[in-house]
């Protein structure tokens, strides 16, 4: 299966007062077409703005420093902003965390969705309010046909984030970069819209990177996660494989973190310490400080990415030299 | 529908408490009779005059004859010029009103484009010395700024009248200058002076607004639909910035109208500020009270006509104030 998305070595820097800090450090991961990639890690950890990254978004002080970005074989972190603009929207939409504030209070939804359409599709401006009204019945928001006469005011939060995915799916996109889609809205809400989000991916076979700090979400909706701490990846693999036998020490702290509901007595688990801080960091693996596992050489060696099972993990107890001779 | 209604209740509200204001610090600041009756006059003289005027009466009986007057446009009469006070106003207001007219046009239609260009254009060097220069706007006192303008435009190149409004065409009782040539000539400076300020603090506001809409959560989610640049400033940027924007130039649409007395001064403009001037050192009361009242209306009206485009720009006016929502 080729790659629909491939980020190689991203690095990506923040310009603080004349010097370059590492936000998002030889980032690699892929995206198949379909596949819903969760990306997890505390906030902080470089998550967004890998997902800005892609979208081409980064804005100064940040930059991308190194690394590529390709979208079906085809490299698109040097395009230039017009190319760029052209496929925003079009191939790789985005759904963003707050939908109180993603929409333009001043301007109908009708007006928000077929003026996305219009961009990037050759319709007339009928065809365009057919496809809108469509689409807000699809995401399930009754009486669509009078909805797109409504202000955003005049809808809850979770009608809008219906219109956000509406907006999202509006040119059939192939890839969707959802950013904390669901943080924003009530618990009862978050699990209808992730549903629907998931509904209208696998009946087109969009491809979703699901950026989420809320492992339960991940557990729901993700074929495969991407754990990310202090602007790197520290694991790969598949979503059961991670929940049941994670091989970073980070994974399996954050995994032991999640609340259980049938325990009531047992005491929640954290991490002790904190992830390290773009403008100060750590030699060698950047979790080292907190791991209870560390090894001497975890202080001053970076770890490459090693194969374990179905999963890849950057981890020198993953190390299989280290394995075998243990 | 309620809202125009409640916004209209507020301000003949505000009216009356201004006309309230204006009355009751005339009425009391001094004994009108002294200023009226001469020195020699006798004490039944003025007892009689108290009488006429109806200055025995109770306070809310005079202050309602006041009202009833001011009602039908009767202010008195003004003792420095001994005419109706009605009439000296509205031989002098349209002077006033197209000066604050001509000078907030020109604030607005530069300040508004030129603020939204250096936002979209925060590191360009014509940005940065706009900014330069809009500083130096806010700071420069107007009638210095009036000052200079004579002496470059009137005494050095000899381009431009210093004094007074030029030709006048009189049009049903409205006296303008802007369909002579010398009226429009005479126009230029004085609403160039009393615009440079306004001019300056649109041009900051729309700025500063501008950059802030940039970076809200919509124009990014804009950007990612993939949205045109040009789409994008305008059809949503710009008009989110209006909003603040409109209020602005509104409130000083009323300080200009009311504050037009130095430029008045300066350019010898026959307008309400320089009666005004008059008034006050000859301590003309009626003439005063008319005058505050007056500014009062200009303000009234501005505001109403400030949230009436706000219902034309922001719907979430029209539905009624507040964040309405409907699961």
């Amino acid at each position: 299966m080729t790659a629909l998305l491939k980020v190689e070595g991203l690095r990506v820097e923040i310009a603080r007062r004349g010097r370059a800090m590492t936000a998002i450090d030889d980032v690699s991961f892929e995206i198949a077409g379909g596949e819903i990639l969760g990306v997890v890690g505390e906030s902080g950890a470089g998550k967004s703005v890998t997902g800005t990254a892609v979208l081409g978004l980064l804005e100064p002080p940040a930059r991308q420093a190194a690394g590529r970005i390709l979208f079906d074989g085809r490299r698109i972190d040097t395009l230039d902003e017009d190319a760029m603009r052209a496929l925003r929207g079009k191939e790789i939409a985005a759904v963003f965390q707050d939908p109180l504030t993603s929409l333009d209070p001043l301007m109908t939804i009708g007006d928000q969705l077929t003026e996305t359409i219009r961009t990037h599709l050759d319709l007339t401006q009928p065809e365009a309010v057919e496809r809108a009204a469509r689409l807000l019945a699809e995401v399930g928001i009754p009486a669509p046909r009078e909805r797109l006469a409504s202000y955003p005011h005049e809808m809850s939060g979770g009608m809008r984030q219906r219109v956000v995915l509406a907006l999202a799916f509006s040119c059939e996109p192939r890839l969707i970069i959802a950013d904390e889609p669901t943080t924003a809205l009530d618990v009862s809400i978050q699990a209808q819209i992730l549903d629907l989000l998931r509904a209208m991916c696998r009946e087109r076979g969009t491809a979703v990177m699901l950026v989420t700090h809320d492992m339960g979400v991940i557990a729901e909706v993700a074929d495969r996660v991407a754990v990310m701490y202090a602007g790197r990846l520290v694991e790969v693999g598949p979503t059961a494989r991670l929940l049941a036998e994670a091989a970073h020490p980070y994974t399996r702290g954050l995994m032991a973190s999640i609340p259980d509901m049938h325990r009531r007595d047992v005491e929640l688990a954290q991490i002790p310490g904190s992830m390290p801080r773009p403008d100060a960091p750590v030699p060698g693996c950047a979790f080292h400080p907190r791991c209870p596992h560390a090894l001497v050489r975890c202080a001053s060696e970076r770890p490459p990415t090693f194969a374990v099972g179905a999963s890849e993990v950057a981890c020198w107890l993953a190390d299989p030299v280290a394995r075998s001779a243990a | 529908m309620s809202f125009v209604l409640g916004r209209f209740g507020q301000t003949v509200l505000v009216l009356l408490v201004a006309a309230f204001v204006s009355f009751a610090l005339f009425r009391y600041v001094g004994d009108p009779v002294n200023n009226m009756v001469g020195q020699s006059a006798s004490l039944a003289d003025r007892e009689a005059m108290r009488a006429a005027l109806g200055l025995d009466d109770a306070f809310i009986l005079q202050f309602a004859r006041f009202v009833g007057h001011a009602l039908t446009g009767d202010f008195g009469m003004s003792y420095r010029f001994g005419q109706p006070v009605a009439t000296l106003i509205a031989e002098r207001f349209p002077a006033t009103l197209e000066l604050a007219l001509i000078s907030m046009l020109i604030a607005t239609g530069l300040g508004v484009p030129l603020g939204v260009w250096t936002a979209l254009h925060r590191d360009h060097w014509a940005a940065q010395a706009l900014m330069a220069a809009s500083l130096i706007g806010v700071a420069l006192p107007t009638f210095l700024i009036g000052i200079a303008l004579i002496l470059f435009f009137s005494v050095w190149l000899g381009w431009l009248p210093s004094f007074g409004r030029g030709q006048v065409v009189e049009i049903g009782g409205w006296t303008t200058g802007l369909l002579t040539t010398s009226g429009l000539r005479a126009l230029v400076l004085p609403a160039v002076t009393l615009g440079v300020f306004q001019l300056a603090l649109i041009l900051r506001l729309a700025r500063a607004e501008m950059l802030e809409v940039m970076r809200a959560d919509f124009i990014r989610f804009a950007r990612a639909r993939g949205l045109k640049p040009r789409a994008i400033q305008y059809r949503h940027a710009l008009r989110n910035t209006l909003v603040p924007v409109v209020t602005m130039i509104g409130l000083q649409f009323g300080n200009v109208f009311a504050f037009s007395i130095i430029v008045e001064t300066v350019f010898q403009w026959p307008g309400l500020g320089l009666l005004v001037i008059q008034a006050i050192q000859f301590a003309d009361v009626p003439l005063l009270a008319a005058y505050l009242v007056l500014i009062a209306l200009c303000f009234a009206v501005i505001n109403l006509a400030v949230d009436l485009a706000y219902l034309a720009i922001d719907p979430r006016v029209r539905s009624g104030g507040g964040v309405r929502r409907t699961a």
